[in-house]
């Protein structure tokens, strides 16, 4: 019975989710971590000038994610060479088709 | 093997001074769709280069039942130009592709084959995947690429790793739904369209493209891209 109503409430806060505008899922969740670090900051588990700092930590490491995964993009950009050789081929091969089959596509 | 039978493709493509690459476009495609039903619908916007006269030779060649001309009067932009070809649709399945052969027809196979074993509502290109690929873009390019796809990944959240590309199939119905609520263009288009699609909960399936940056031919887009990247962006936050 208990599971039940779980799962029920699970599957409710999904329905919520999905008809929630984007922006609005992203602010629920910057005010749930608002609140946590509010929350630590009342209670001082930890030190008071260290919770101070964790809004600039971690604006700072959303900033190096990006600028990581910017530049393993950028290593790793797939590229494809070869490709470009098989187009060329392919558009040699129905040039000739066209020209004898007389469409006249230009002299370019 | 029924299922197969009975599908029809409808590949629509919007031409602006298209004149050679259509022709080769036409080609490939008749080459790689063997024994497929299918039609293209070519939606030319007045191009001042002739590309009608090559489409209407190409309709004596292949048939007018094989290739549509659904032409328009004057340049009116690629989001109404798919809304126009879709209007002529006959298939149960519309394939978009661009005209200048950086989408390649081998890859059509691969779309229809995906939908099939998985049954998806829409298979979009991709050329962040393994198989999948890049040729022709400069250093400038390759990072506002990837700097626009971390920001839009971190901020939407789409589910699928190509956003922009625009070499797609959808089902002809999940198509015109999902069109008619999107308002964007340029490349924010392309990104409105999968977006929209995602959040509607349809089935979306991914297959690895190669993309060579066009051979022949001048490119229509430009000007102050991010700009309308970052507004497109912040539109696709609000409303979706
Ligand atoms: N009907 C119609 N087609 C268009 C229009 N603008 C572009 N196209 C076509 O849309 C496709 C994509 O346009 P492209 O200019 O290649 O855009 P892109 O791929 O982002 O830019 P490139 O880097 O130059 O390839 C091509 O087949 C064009 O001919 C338009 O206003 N009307
Ligand atoms: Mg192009």
């Amino acid at each position: 019975m208990q599971l039940c109503l779980a799962h029920k409430w699970i599957a409710e806060q999904f329905i919520i989710a999905n008809s929630m505008k984007h922006v609005v899922k992203i602010l629920t969740l910057v005010v749930a971590i608002t609140a946590f670090w509010i929350g630590l900051l009342q209670t001082s588990v930890v030190p008071c000038s260290h919770t101070w700092l964790l809004p600039i930590y971690f604006i700072v490491s959303l900033g190096c994610y990006g600028l990581l995964m910017v530049g393993i993009g950028l290593i790793c950009f797939p590229t494809c060479p070869q490709e470009a050789l098989l187009l060329q081929q392919d558009i040699k091969e129905a040039k000739e088709y066209l020209k004898r089959n007389k469409i006249d596509v230009g002299s370019d | 093997m029924e299922e197969k039978s009975k599908n029809k493709f409808s590949i629509i493509v919007p031409t602006y001074n298209e004149r050679l690459n259509i022709a080769l476009l036409v080609y490939l495609v008749f080459k790689h769709l063997r024994d497929v039903d299918f039609e293209i619908i070519v939606v030319d916007d007045g191009s001042p280069d002739g590309t009608q006269e090559v489409v209407k030779q190409l309709q004596q060649l292949y048939g007018e039942d094989r290739i549509l001309l659904r032409p328009r009067p004057r340049k009116l932009g690629l989001g109404t130009a798919y809304v126009h070809g879709l209007k002529h649709a006959s298939g149960n399945f519309v394939v978009i592709m661009d005209a200048d052969l950086s989408h390649h027809p081998k890859y059509l196979p691969s779309f229809i084959k995906k939908q099939l074993e998985t049954g998806a509502d829409m298979v979009t290109g991709t050329r962040y995947v393994k198989g999948g690929g890049v040729h022709g873009w400069n250093l400038m390019r390759k990072l506002t690429s990837r700097g626009a796809n971390v920001l839009a990944h971190t901020l939407l959240w789409p589910g699928v790793s190509d956003l922009t590309g625009s070499f797609r199939l959808y089902r002809k119905s999940v198509l015109e739904d999902v069109i008619s609520s999107c308002v964007s263009k340029g490349y924010v288009f392309q990104m409105e369209m999968i977006v929209r699609a995602s959040r509607k909960g349809y089935h979306i399936e991914e297959v690895p493209i190669t993309f060579v940056d066009r051979v022949f031919g001048s490119s229509k887009l430009g000007g102050s891209e991010i700009v309308e990247y970052l507004k497109g962006l912040a539109y696709l936050l609000v409303t979706t």
